[in-house]
């Protein structure tokens, strides 16, 4: 055997050695277990605790008002939405309680006015709308429908009403337009509204035959926009906005 | 008429002589690399994934999942509910820079000019909107880490702290990680922040630790309107499928091969 090659093979030991040795210090335990990562950083995320429980443990002893709220319309509404973060009372349910909100400030946050807000959610107007009452003197939250029916469609549809109240049509009824079973007030959207289908509707006003007055502006409904129905072009509730 | 001479015959030794390698020579050192790199192995130089290790990992049977959200952008009320709820369970924060999920209010003004803001992430409501004259449509968009199935922070990490689970969900292993940031300058969703007291990357865990437990993230727990909906991407007869079956539904940069599995329904194009 050469001289050198037993020198090599001492380097090579030394080299592999000093490899082994630094993975061995460096690679953390479990590292590579389940993949490029530590396996036990699972462990220690899944042991983080928990501060809301779940709605379905809270119906294990609230059970009537559980059930109330499912046939409610806050059946989408869980517990801790409102009363806060619950797994230390499920642990201790004497000595720690969740909040019971009961001034005017909570419900706001999800049923005030905001033209951003998907059209046909409940928005109610903070300074008209009872000012100052808490809510839950006319509104029980875990069965929160109102406790005499809207008399205005504002109620739900205030970016309507709102649009409407500064437009030509602001003397208009929803009504004239729309026809709403007493149902859709309950269940809205199983029973919604009728809307007019022709163009004939908009012609009671705005045809150029009918005898409304000459302040409305009037059309020949023959040949203005056909083929397409009023609506497709004039927004009725701003018709000015186009 | 002579036979014509037959072509000479190599024999086996003279065959091994030539420098080549026969079959029984190869085998034999091939075996021999084998048996010398296995305690390479044993001494932890080659990793080997065990396929059983997993089973230690949480209560449920993690191979078998694959966790997703959607999200219906038509029920968000921008309520902000869900981000409260995130910074309590997570222990996120309160500063207003710090969030695993927050809202979006959109703006498009009648020029087509579009505007977003997310005070405090949406906590302490939006700003009032001048919609007479100013507005042509607005709705609310709930953001949150997508837990891409190519996640691009993933793949940066230079030490292996960010990683995705078994059962697809993107977490940063705290202890591990040196806060490079890297991972949050790759992350395409803005979903990462750096934490200011554990000095590491931070971001939605899915809630993980109530996920393993069988119950859904604190976010869709308290979302009234049940705008968000978590579950899994190829489980049938569950909420997220009768999303997905029901809604045309979207995904955010689908530009960016990142595979994200926050899928949004009802969204405008105008949301990045």
């Amino acid at each position: 055997m050469p001289q050198q090659v037993p020198r090599l093979i001492a380097v090579f030991v030394v080299a592999l050695a000093a490899l082994i040795g630094a993975r061995m210090a460096l690679v953390p335990d479990t590292f590579g277990d389940l993949g490029h990562y530590r396996a036990a950083a699972v462990d220690s995320i899944t042991a983080h605790p928990k501060k809301y429980a779940g709605h379905a443990e809270c119906s294990l002893c609230h059970g009537p008002i559980a059930e109330q709220r499912l046939t409610s319309n806050h059946r989408t509404v869980t517990c801790e939405v409102c009363h806060g973060p619950a797994a230390q009372h499920t642990t201790a349910p004497m000595d720690i309680k969740p909040t019971a909100p009961r001034e005017r400030g909570l419900c706001p946050l999800c049923h005030s006015y905001n033209p951003s807000r998907p059209t046909g959610f409940p928005q109610i107007d903070e300074v008209a709308h009872n000012p100052l009452t808490p809510c839950i003197t006319c509104h029980d939250p875990h069965a929160p429908e109102p406790p005499e029916v809207p008399e205005e469609c504002s109620a739900c549809h205030g970016q309507i009403a709102r649009q409407k109240a500064v437009s030509h049509h602001t003397n208009l009824q929803c009504t004239v337009c729309h026809e709403a079973r007493e149902e859709h007030k309950v269940n809205p959207r199983a029973n919604r509204p009728s809307k007019p289908v022709q163009r004939s509707f908009c012609g009671v006003c705005h045809a150029q035959d009918d005898l409304s007055g000459e302040r409305i502006p009037q059309i020949d409904l023959r040949s203005h926009g056909e083929p397409y129905m009023c609506w497709q072009c004039h927004y009725p509730h701003r018709p000015e906005s186009g | 008429m002579t036979v014509p001479e037959q072509p000479e015959t190599v024999t086996e030794g003279e065959r091994a002589t030539d420098g080549a390698v026969d079959r029984r020579q190869f085998l034999t050192e091939a075996l021999n690399v084998a048996a010398g790199a296995a305690p390479l192995v044993i001494l932890g130089v080659v990793r080997i994934p065990a396929a059983g290790a997993q089973e230690a990992a949480g209560a449920v049977d993690q191979d078998e999942h694959n966790y997703a959200m959607g999200i219906d952008v038509n029920k968000c009320i921008g309520c902000a509910r869900c981000v409260v709820a995130c910074k309590t369970e997570n222990d996120v924060p309160d500063d207003p820079e710090f969030f695993n999920t927050w809202i979006e209010r959109y703006v498009i003004r009648p020029n087509g000019e579009v505007e977003v803001d997310s005070p405090n992430g949406g906590i302490d409501g939006f700003p009032p909107l001048d919609e007479e004259t100013d507005l042509r449509r607005s709705f609310f968009v709930p953001k949150l880490c997508n837990h891409c199935a190519s996640p691009p922070c993933v793949q940066v990490c230079p030490v292996g702290a960010t990683f995705t689970t078994v059962d697809g969900v993107v977490l940063v292993d705290d202890e591990y990680c040196i806060g490079c940031r890297y991972c949050i300058q790759a992350c395409p969703y803005g979903a990462r922040w750096m934490h200011p007291e554990k000095h590491v990357a931070a971001k939605c865990t899915f809630c993980y630790h109530r996920v393993v437990d069988g119950l859904v993230p604190a976010c869709v727990e308290v979302c009234p309107t049940g705008a968000r909906i978590f579950g899994e991407v190829e489980r049938l007869a569950t909420p997220l499928a009768r999303f997905m079956r029901f809604n045309d539904v979207q995904v955010l940069k689908p530009h960016l091969n990142t595979r994200p599995k926050a899928y949004y329904a009802n969204l405008d194009g105008e949301v990045r």
